[in-house]
């Protein structure tokens, strides 16, 4: 099954690249990503730029209208994804158990709605 | 044995089992299994007047319900992996003289039927309800009665959890064994829950919601049954057998309800309480401590006292203290104060829920409040312990406790 794994996090949360924290974070990440990569189980992810960066669109009445930034005020915003194939919903929570923002943000686990294309 | 005889015991007794190895088949899909399983009743119904009871009705009702499963496969094929499993139950169905599946593996389906209902993935009220609704054979009006929700609002919450199940592939199956403990605790919590739900209903006479300490006992001895070498299993059913061999003398003639104080221990079920102790010892003997067994520990000191005066309570004290290192909760403190003040004095029992009160965050909590009015009314304050009963009366909820705290204000 495929699932798609939003990474949260507030703003600030996350160490601060510069400091010791900071790098064994990153090393964390990428030797989990190869892990994932190995396992034959990751079809894709990255982390994003900050929720500032975001531009948020709407189609209305045939408009189209463009916002700065995500509708909603939250706390934690979307900070990067996977997507991953895995068996069931037990693997691919052991996966997000696994990432280093767990401690300090969330995951979300989606199921992928597959849609055939003909 | 009449055929409506045999079909009302089959639906009691083998149902859950059937619609375990049923959900199996078909690859996890309760609700499939689920309607599957009705319709298999229904042909139940329909045939075994005319043609006789099978010899086998657990096997008869498997294989049937099997088959529908296949009829509804076919009318709603839509799914490319629901088409695999079609293909698959095509070319496994045996006949119904054949034993499809030994006692070993029906055991196995409802461990797995247990570990998915009670997924930490699904909403805590929802693990609750399809647990009662699968293993306990409850119907969403009894669920609705039981956990006083309209009838919309369960089928809602079961429905919405039998999709998520299907939909975020939430697995069919015993954890593995590293994620066992964790996921067992999940599901003795449920089982737990479910017990308390009817226990602490003293409310209107409402036969259902006590029936959930019956659902509670006999899931608590499926999983005790199922896992015999898991001490908590075990320390949750010793628990729950010992607290509810206190059921008759929990309530007096007028449906009051009675404090453990003032129970006529004669009314106590004799059976139940050594039957309790028989699985506590079973539980201890496997040396892994933990809550439910502790829990069980003190409900079993309390079985065996004479009187409530002659109660073991230093020891009781002493088990509170470690259930406070494994759990620590209000709830406990006060219990163990309470029991501290029996063994060494009120005062020794206040000094603990003096140094809870402390914490803003319980000063709305009402247990903490009757202790502790309890507690000074003992040490002769009568003033502080007034003050204590109007804060707690102020915060019942319960009107059969209410009653029972202003009846203690009034005499103090």
């Amino acid at each position: 099954m495929k699932y798609m794994l939003l990474l949260y996090s507030a703003p600030g949360a996350a160490p601060d690249p510069e400091t010791p924290e900071g790098q064994a974070n990153r090393k964390a990440w990428l030797s989990l990503t190869d892990e994932m990569d190995a396992a034959g189980i990751l079809l894709g992810g990255d982390a994003l730029q900050p929720h500032t960066t975001a531009t948020t669109l709407r189609v209305r009445d045939g408009e189209t209208l463009l916002t700065d930034g995500p509708f909603a005020e939250t706390k934690e915003t979307l900070a990067g994804f996977y997507l991953l194939d895995v068996a069931d919903l037990d693997a691919a929570t052991a996966w997000a158990a696994r990432m280093p923002i767990a401690p300090y943000g969330s995951v979300e686990l989606r199921p992928v709605l597959e849609i055939a294309r003909p | 044995m009449t055929a409506a005889a045999a079909l009302e015991r089959a639906y009691r007794d083998e149902r859950a089992a059937v619609l375990a190895t049923l959900t199996r088949h078909v690859g996890g899909d309760l609700g499939l299994a689920e309607d599957a399983v009705q319709d298999a009743f229904a042909e139940a119904a329909a045939q075994w007047p005319e043609r006789g009871v099978p010899d086998r009705p657990g096997a008869w009702l498997t294989v049937t319900a099997r088959r529908r499963a296949i009829d509804r496969l076919r009318r709603e094929r839509a799914m490319d992996d629901r088409l695999r499993h079609l293909v698959r139950l095509d070319s496994d169905t045996p006949s119904p003289d054949e034993d499809p599946d030994g006692a070993s593996a029906l055991a196995d389906d409802r461990l797995r039927m247990i570990f998915t209902c009670c997924h930490p993935a699904l909403a805590p009220e929802a693990r609750i309800a399809l647990t009662l609704r699968t293993l306990g054979g409850l119907t969403t009006p009894e669920l609705a009665r039981a956990f006083l929700v309209r009838e919309a609002t369960m089928q809602q919450r079961v429905v919405r959890a039998k999709r998520k199940i299907a939909v975020a592939g939430i697995p069919y199956r015993v954890p593995p064994d590293e994620q066992l403990p964790d996921r067992l605790g999940g599901v003795l919590r449920v089982v737990y829950l479910i017990f308390n739900e009817g226990h602490t209903a003293t409310t209107g006479p409402d036969l259902v919601r006590a029936g959930l300490c019956d659902e509670a006992l006999r899931l608590a001895r499926l999983v005790a049954e199922l896992m015999p070498d898991e001490p908590e299993a075990l320390g949750l059913l010793a628990l729950l057998l010992l607290v509810d061999a206190r059921r008759a003398a929990r309530t007096d003639d007028g449906g009051s309800f009675v404090a453990l104080e003032h129970q006529d221990r004669t009314r106590w079920d004799a059976a139940r309480i050594e039957e309790g102790l028989a699985v506590l010892d079973r539980a201890v003997r496997l040396r892994r401590p933990g809550s439910y067994q502790l829990q069980a520990a003190i409900a079993a000191l309390h079985a065996e006292a004479p009187t409530f005066a002659d109660t073991d309570w230093r020891q009781i004290a002493a088990l509170y203290a470690r259930l406070a290192e494994l759990e620590p909760s209000p709830v406990v403190a006060i219990n163990r104060a309470v029991a501290v003040a029996q063994a060494d004095g009120p005062q020794d029992g206040l000094a603990i829920l003096d140094a809870l009160a402390a914490d803003p965050r319980l000063d709305r909590y009402q247990p903490l409040h009757a202790a502790r009015a309890e507690l000074l009314r003992r040490t002769g304050d009568a003033a502080a312990a007034r003050a204590a009963y109007e804060r707690a009366i102020a915060l019942t909820a319960n009107e059969r406790e209410r009653e029972e705290l202003e009846r203690r204000l009034s005499a103090t």
